[in-house]
């Protein structure tokens, strides 16, 4: 505690500060479907220190050669506002759109789960599937493999729920999002 | 009714389209390097840039420099680009070349300084085998360009080297860097002119919203303790920013500092300048910054050795920010306006909505706060005690500030960094734009000299000086055969003191005095140096050498060092201390009251 108190006092670049309750933000953003992109998105929240929490890109214009990325990325409101800019400084980056600011907004992911399990358990699995209307899409005698869509908290509810049931493999897509209403970004 | 003419009877007038030159890719490099306007380039030549040097060697419209280290090409290019407002163009090759320029790229980006390199790779075919030479140029440079590109097809090249270009000077100028395959150098392929380039979408706002311009001028004009804090966006947004900002300086009145990048922005022999901010500012400049009611910054970022503490910061002032980078306002202090433009068009709009509504500022307040910054400048923060048998660094530096005015030659300082540095900011004054080259934002020991080579090479009859540190100079003393070869006259002004002097000031302030690593046991004869390399060497012992070592400096032709030997001790004040705020300074005058509790 000594220590720490004098290196604040020592270090030229002073305190650090205090700490701010961090909210979670969905950005969209538009950018040029090229090589090394998503490389200049990511190195940007590595090396700049930001947190994403979820991060989902694939080319959706072709004729245009856009793609969009969607990022939650959580950090107080200054943090926020600097990640934004700090995207937008990006030469391939053609807009970005904080949907949490913009109002309402609809968030999806997409879960594949596999579960392996005999007898009772793989009734149950089966039955939960049913009830978060998750489908199956592969099958055989010992597992199946199943597809949940909706918002991440009842695709995390969903993996809760098959854990215990055999589940030994998750591949998520991460968070898709776009503004309810009749405007585009 | 005559009869309608045959359709055959119309002739196509139209010309069509003037046939593309067909070229290899590395004369399309030299090519629309003319078209962009470069005149010189910095580099070094190996294996995967030899197409390149190949077809330099068959034009003549582009000069090429080769320096002896690609870190050296970097901050040469910075050294042109700074003194020049143009951008400046570095040429390495593959691998080391590549991996050696990225401080001088860091550099560049730290210091919005315009720049494009141009970097061999390994043919297409071989990216990927660890093949030699080959380094991820792009991945490496991701981080410390503002863009960069790896050019996989030889139609993509023409447009590539004009975006780059337009990319390196349009709104926050930066470095870009375009890899460029060996293979791709030899393909032919139809040149794009840069005014059929297709026109980019990157086009950052440059005109001010003149509402929030309305607001800050009335923010202004209802202020009682104004200050102006000006940085190096002025020096980017061109001359006629420095014009546009000296102007609406004078029509309020209101008093003026600036960060170690905006110096010469407004001229320093100016009674409203308050001379340098920050760490090492002057002490009118930082309690001016303090207790003021309104800061009108332009053009600089609020870094953590302008700021000091940050909760400490400013207290009591209304801020308004201009700033070309949206990402800089409120990145580290909050300010209350907040407009993005260029600093230019916003000193002109600022200067003709204050002229348009005529207004004034509250005169006795106005009184009232000059007497305060008399009071502060009466502080004389900057005086030192003199020796007859040492040679002081400022003493050093004001007799070399005599000779160039005796001189009057244009005049360019680059500098190292470290103490020499600080002292050349606040002891050398700066008139116009454009003639202060210093590593700000990445703090480059080693950026002098290639920079003065920079500068000597777009200035032929400037006087250039290199204002270093004995630890500084070594890191790129290989350029002086560079400035040999090209007959370049820079003068090396070195304040050698034979410590890493700023180290050593913060071992004896903050570390109890415990010098580690910070004393040069060997150092080079410098004088004998000099020679060796085909220069002029000369030394100053005492301050009694020291006006005709600098006289004989000033009229040399060749790159000449000056060895001035100076105090050993002497440390660079004020300072504001680790995590102080503005109003915490420590003055020469009087170190030994500084609390050494903290150690």
């Amino acid at each position: 505690m000594v220590r720490k108190k004098k290196f604040i006092e020592q270090s030229v670049y002073g305190t650090g500060p205090a700490e701010i309750q961090a909210q979670s933000h969905t950005l969209s953003i538009l950018v040029d479907n090229e090589p090394g992109v998503l490389a200049r998105v990511i190195g940007l929240f590595s090396g700049r220190g930001y947190n994403i929490e979820s991060l989902t890109v694939a080319e959706t214009d072709d004729v245009n050669n856009l793609s969009r990325v969607t990022v939650i990325c959580s950090g107080t409101p200054m943090v926020i506002e600097q990640i934004k800019h700090q995207l937008d400084r990006l030469i391939p980056i053609h807009r970005v759109t904080d949907l949490t600011l913009e109002g309402a907004h609809v968030e999806r992911e997409l879960a594949l789960v596999k579960v392996n399990s005999q007898g009772e358990k793989r009734i149950e699995a089966l039955r939960t599937a049913d009830v978060f209307r998750a489908r199956v899409v592969d099958s055989t005698h010992e597992s199946y493999v199943f597809e949940v869509t909706g918002s991440s908290a009842k695709v995390d509810a969903f993996i809760d729920l098959m854990r215990g049931l055999g589940m030994i493999d998750v591949s998520r897509t991460g968070v898709a999002a776009m503004s309810r209403g009749a405007k585009a970004i | 009714m005559t009869p309608a003419k045959p359709e055959t009877a119309t002739i196509q007038t139209i010309s069509p389209a003037p046939k593309a030159k067909r070229m290899s890719g590395a004369q399309m490099v030299m090519e629309a390097l003319a078209e962009q306007g470069v005149d010189t380039i910095y580099g070094s030549p190996c294996g995967a840039v030899l197409p390149i040097y190949d077809a330099l060697h068959q034009q003549k419209k582009v000069k090429h420099v080769l320096v002896r280290h690609e870190q050296g090409a970097g901050h040469a290019a910075e050294g042109y680009a700074r003194s020049t407002g143009k951008v400046g163009v570095c040429l390495v090759t593959s691998g080391p070349g590549a991996t050696n320029t990225v401080t001088a790229l860091t550099d560049a980006l730290l210091d919005s300084i315009p720049m494009v390199c141009i970097s061999g790779q390994v043919p297409t075919f071989l990216i990927g085998t660890d093949a030699f030479q080959e380094a991820d140029t792009t991945g490496i440079t991701r981080a410390c360009t503002k863009h960069n590109y790896l050019v996989k097809n030889i139609a993509d090249l023409p447009n590539i080297i004009h975006e780059a270009f337009h990319v390196a000077r349009s709104g926050r100028p930066g470095p870009v860097l375009i890899d460029l395959p060996k293979d791709i150098q030899f393909a032919e392929g139809d040149y794009i002119q840069k005014d059929n380039a297709p026109i980019h979408f990157y086009q950052p706002r440059t005109e001010p919203d003149m509402d929030l311009i309305e607001t800050a001028v009335e923010m202004i004009a209802n202020a009682k303790r104004p200050v102006f804090y000006t940085g190096g966006g002025i020096i980017n947004a061109g001359e006629n920013a420095s014009k546009a900002l000296t102007k609406l300086v004078r029509d309020t009145g209101i008093p003026i500092t600036s960060t170690l990048m905006g110096l010469g922005a407004y001229p320093a022999s100016d009674k409203q300048w308050l001379g340098m901010l920050g760490m090492h500012g002057t002490y009118e400049a930082n309690w001016a910054m303090h207790d003021c009611d309104v800061m009108i910054c332009i053009g600089a970022r609020f870094d953590d050795r302008v700021t000091g503490k940050l909760s400490a910061f400013s207290p009591h002032s209304k801020k308004i920010h201009i700033d070309i980078d949206p990402s800089s306002i409120n990145k580290n202090v909050h300010v209350d306006l907040g407009i993005v433009a260029d600093a230019g068009k916003a000193c002109e709009a600022l200067h003709q909505v204050w002229k348009a509504r005529g207004f004034k500022l509250d005169k006795p307040a106005m009184q009232n706060w000059w007497k305060q910054i008399e009071a502060w400048r009466s502080v004389k923060c900057l005086s030192y005690k003199n020796s007859n048998d040492v040679i002081k660094p400022q003493y050093a530096l004001e007799k070399l500030r005599d000779a160039i005015a005796k001189d009057g030659r244009d005049t360019f300082i680059s500098t190292e960094v470290g103490q020499h540095q600080m002292w050349a900011a606040q002891f050398l004054p700066f008139d116009k734009p454009n003639r202060w080259l210093t590593s700000g934002g990445l703090g480059t020991m080693g950026y002098g000299l290639p920079a003065a080579i920079g500068a000597q090479m777009a200035h032929p009859d400037a006087l250039c000086i290199d204002v270093a540190g004995e630890a500084s100079i070594l890191m790129n003393i290989q350029e002086m055969t560079t400035a040999v070869q090209y007959k370049l006259p820079i003068k090396i002004f070195i304040l050698n003191n034979q410590w890493m002097g700023m180290v050593r000031q913060w071992q004896e302030l903050l570390h109890g005095e415990r010098y580690s690593q910070s004393y040069s046991e060997s150092l080079p004869d410098f004088v004998k140096l000099a020679e060796a390399y085909g220069g002029v060497g000369l030394r100053a012992r005492t301050p009694a050498e020291l006006d005709d070592v600098i006289d004989q400096m000033m009229k040399t032709d060749k790159v000449t060092i000056v060895d001035v030997c100076v105090d050993q001790k002497e440390n660079c004040f004020p300072m504001i201390p680790s995590g102080k705020a503005h109003n915490e300074m420590i003055l020469s005058a009087d170190p030994s009251q500084y609390d050494k509790k903290l150690v």
